[in-house]
């Protein structure tokens, strides 16, 4: 059912978007790792560290936007699959800990000791091995988005009410995280790593590593997203997303359809989570929260959705500019501009920052058009 | 003339307040009771102690207290005997009238251990009489709790005099509960008091019960005290699940506060507000508002700062749900995700605008004194602040029924929601339709905050918490029912109260999302669902 050609998959545009990202993950390498730090180019331990979590919400955002964008399936509970996956990075973490604890207990992480535990609960057997723990990255979140993807779309459950069961989900989850019982740490959830494989998650090497790990994953999960999309499947989806009724009337089985893209969406946030877990160095319940899974479709709409490279930039640059507000004096009014560009973007830019790209181009195409004669296009 | 005249007062006043004649003739001898305090002899004053319990007087408990307290005191020449309430004022300890000139010279009546001891007592019994029937109860209730045998005189005399039945019973209980303690009693008797005391059926009576139980001997006492103790759990258990029906029922109105005016936006218009939590928080400070300029300009009218704030907070929400509805929802239409996105940049701004504005801690909103306190329904613990939600609740659902049903503006409203184009075509200003529509939404939203600051946290994130819940219980109940969104938040709440104590209050929450996200499976438009080719997108 997948097949597209490589031009097809790749158009002028993904590939200039690929270009760039190796492009400036290859110069943040470079200027910390190469550029002294006297020098006003070099980019410090924390910066890396600061764009490799931009890094995992594009990707966050790059799985939203499959499914919303192409399938039209809103799910205000993402945030949970990339919390599960931060969670089961996290436990591996954790465990990595060892003897290095607090309490210094052989076995148990530091709030199990507290808590007066006897022994390690089942959920965390096997999350001693990296293997193990980058298995479950993927299934966990892969398995609660294909059983709750197969009763929701098997009911012909859709639009909004399927955005409202999503976000019950994931406040069950926040909820059902907040518990000591749970095992998962409660409130202050799995922090204090040291170290991922061996390596120290502080040395400035393994953040660099992570890094670039984060931007590669972005790439390859974009050229999947593609391969999807530009597909015969990614035409279906479409179609589901404009017309589910008339797809299925035409003899498609659009549960099933909606079931692999929302399934693989969610793996996508997954990998998000666990890559995002290494580089704070915390996942907690309040990953879990609603307002974190709206806030990550904000920047598929910020971006423009349906688009994909438009969800890497609407996520890159609102968070750029979280970033810019609030470490400054405009700290308190950071809400505001927040809720600003989401009234601002439905109302004015409904296709995003991508929407406004294109308008432009148009516009530029058409008042250089008359001008230059016409030349044969190359590469298009 | 002036002694007889207040003589003629007290009398009337003791009428009043006991019906009994006993009391009558008990007023001369509080004055001559009182008279013996003068002297200021050991002995005398114990036996004016005894006299003044005997006289009964609404005075004795003030003036013992005097005693007690080192407030009564006496002039040595006149030998009149007076005394000084907590705050100071001097009063005629014989007459109770109130003193004006103090006498040149007043010393202090004097108390040794023993008289302390004496006092003590004799004010316990002293309670059992007031004229007060609250005042009584409560003694009642404090002499079956302690189970002092000492008290066991005081109580006979008091349980004959005792008019009220209520209070009567509850003495004939404390006697009981003595009267068990006691190694004389008969074992006739003994049967009698568990009777007697298995009839209260409170959890501090199943105690006391059980502490009996612990010190009987086996034998038959042993098994009736056993089959009384297992009924009273029985009926411990009842009461406690009807407990939970009521706090179930007292939630769900909470639920069905927050989440009718979501019924009217989301149900009705299809608009998916994400700012409707909010317009909850507005009402809410709308409320402290109020309160506050209440509090500094005209405090005698506390008690009316709900009423008063429930119009504003309306009006100021429904204000805002036009400017909205005006400024960013109606372009958007048709469109629901989009408006879903809009109005969650509407709620952060407003939460930030609220939280710049009034700071981001928690504010204090009062509650009025009808608000406060609790009552008792057949063994039910009955809070007047919930009680009140639950009517307003009921009112508002009522009024918003009524709007929907029996206005013009309500035909309008429907007509709008079930064919917007035809609608129009009938000459219907579905832009204006829709703008008040939104409006009578937020407004009832603003409602919801007046009710909520009673019993929640006002806080810029005070909406945030009831968003989720309002929006489940909405899709639950069926989108655009009004009577979905009843049923919807009743079930909610109750199932909530009744898992609460098996599961505990998150897991009970937990279960709860579970199964509505499953019951969506089951049925993807909710419990009451509109039918027809109109509603499908």
């Amino acid at each position: 059912m997948i097949n597209a050609d490589a031009h097809a998959i790749l158009d002028r545009r993904s590939k200039l978007f690929l270009i760039i990202l190796a492009v400036i993950t290859a110069w943040v390498v470079f200027a910390n790792a190469v550029i002294p730090e006297s020098s006003q180019f070099h980019v410090s331990n924390g910066s890396v560290v600061l764009y490799g979590k931009y890094l995992t919400y594009a990707l966050l955002a790059l799985s939203i936007d499959l499914i919303w964008g192409y399938c039209g399936i809103l799910s205000l509970g993402h945030g949970a699959f990339f919390a599960l996956g931060g969670y089961a990075m996290g436990m591996y973490l954790m465990r990595q800990i060892g003897t290095r604890g607090v309490y210094g207990h052989p076995v148990l992480p530091d709030f199990m000791v507290f808590l007066n535990w006897r022994e390690l609960p089942w959920a965390w057997v096997g999350f001693d091995w990296f293997i193990y723990a980058a298995i479950m990255v993927f299934l966990v979140p892969g398995l609660l988005a294909f059983v709750f993807g197969w009763f929701a779309f098997r009911s012909r459950v859709t639009g909004v009410y399927l955005s409202i069961i999503t976000q019950a989900m994931t406040y069950a989850l926040l909820l059902a995280f907040f518990r000591n019982d749970m095992g998962f740490g409660g409130n202050n959830g799995l922090t204090d790593f040291k170290d991922i494989l061996g390596f120290s998650v502080q040395a400035s090497g393994t953040r660099l590593t992570l890094f670039t790990l984060s931007a590669l994953a972005l790439a390859a999960c974009f050229v999947l997203c593609r391969i999807m999309v530009a597909s015969t499947y990614g035409k279906i989806l479409v179609a589901i997303r404009d017309a589910e009724s008339r797809t299925r009337f035409l003899g498609y089985r659009v549960e099933h359809h909606k079931l692999l893209v929302f399934t693989v969406s969610a793996m996508m946030a997954g990998l998000a989570g666990a890559l995002y877990v290494p580089q704070v160095g915390i996942i907690n319940p309040s990953e879990f929260s609603p307002a974190n899974s709206i806030e990550a479709v904000i920047w598929v709409a910020v971006g423009g959705r349906g688009t994909l490279i438009g969800a890497v930039v609407g996520a890159l640059s609102v968070n750029a500019m979280k970033t810019a507000f609030t470490t400054g004096v405009l700290a308190p009014y950071w809400l505001f501009v927040l809720g600003a560009i989401f009234i601002l973007v439905t109302l004015a830019l409904p296709k995003g920052i991508m929407g406004l790209v294109d308008r432009l181009m148009a516009a530029w195409k058409a008042r250089t058009r008359p001008v230059a004669p016409p030349q044969p296009e190359t590469g298009a | 003339m002036t002694r007889a005249v207040r003589w003629v007062a007290a009398v009337l006043f003791a009428l009043g307040m006991m019906g009994l004649p006993v009391e009558v003739a008990a007023n001369t001898g509080h004055e001559a009771a009182v008279a013996r305090f003068a002297t200021d002899a050991f002995p005398d004053t114990i036996a004016g102690i005894e006299a003044v319990v005997d006289a009964a007087s609404p005075l004795a408990e003030p003036v013992l207290q005097a005693l007690i307290d080192r407030r009564l005191t006496f002039d040595p020449t006149t030998r009149r005997v007076y005394f000084r309430d907590a705050a100071g004022a001097l009063f005629d300890a014989a007459s109770g009238a109130s003193v004006q000139d103090a006498p040149a010279r007043l010393d202090t009546v004097r108390i040794n251990n023993r008289i302390r001891n004496i006092l003590q007592g004799a004010l316990g019994t002293l309670t059992l009489i007031s004229p007060d029937p609250a005042q009584r109860m409560r003694a009642a209730e404090a002499v079956l709790r302690g189970r002092d045998p000492e008290a066991l005189p005081a109580l006979a005399s008091a349980i004959t005099r005792e008019t009220d039945p209520r209070i009567r019973t509850v003495m004939e209980q404390a006697r009981a509960a003595i009267q068990l303690r006691l190694p004389d009693t008969s074992e006739a008797e003994r049967q009698a008091a568990v009777a007697a005391l298995a009839a209260r059926g409170d959890q501090r009576t199943l105690a006391l019960l059980r502490q009996i139980r612990a010190e009987t001997q086996p034998g038959a006492l042993a098994i009736n005290l056993d089959a009384a103790i297992q009924r009273m759990e029985a009926r411990l258990a009842v009461l406690a699940r009807v407990q939970d029906l009521w706090a179930g029922i007292s939630l769900g109105s909470v639920l069905l506060l927050a989440a009718i005016g979501l019924a009217i936006t989301f149900g009705v218009m299809g608009v998916i507000n994400m700012a409707h939590g909010e317009m909850v928080m507005l009402g809410a400070y709308t409320t402290f508002v109020v309160q506050e300029l209440i509090r500094t300009h005209a405090p005698h009218l506390f008690d009316w700062s709900l009423p008063i704030a429930i119009p504003l907070a309306f009006l100021v929400t429904a204000l805002v749900g036009i400017a909205i509805e005006r400024g960013i929802i109606r372009y958007l239409y048709g469109r629901p995700l989009e408006t879903l996105l809009a109005t969650f940049g509407v709620s952060l701004v407003l939460q930030q605008a609220v939280r710049t504005a009034f700071g981001p801690t928690n504010r204090e909103v009062g509650s009025p004194s009808y608000m406060s306190g609790a009552f008792d329904f057949f063994g039910l613990s009955i809070t007047y602040g919930r009680l009140w939600i639950v009517v307003f609740a009921i009112a508002i659902f009522a009024g918003l029924l009524i709007t929907l049903k029996a206005t013009s503006l309500g035909l309008q409203m429907r007509a709008v929601t079930q064919n917007r184009r035809m609608a129009s075509a009938m000459g219907i200003r579905t832009g204006f339709v829709d703008a008040m529509t939104f409006a009578l939404g937020s407004g009832i939203a603003g409602l919801a905050g007046v009710a909520l600051s009673q019993i929640d946290n006002v806080s810029p994130n005070l909406g945030q918490g009831y968003i989720i819940d309002s929006f489940i219980v909405v899709v639950f109940g069926g989108v655009g029912n009004l009577w979905g969104t009843l049923v919807g938040a009743l079930t909610l709440g109750i199932a909530n109260k009744l898992l609460e104590p098996v599961a505990g209050a998150v897991l009970g929450k937990i279960i709860i999302l579970i199964a509505i996200i499953l019951f969506i499976q089951k049925r993807p438009r909710g419990l009451f669902a509109l039918k027809g080719r109109a509603i499908e997108q």
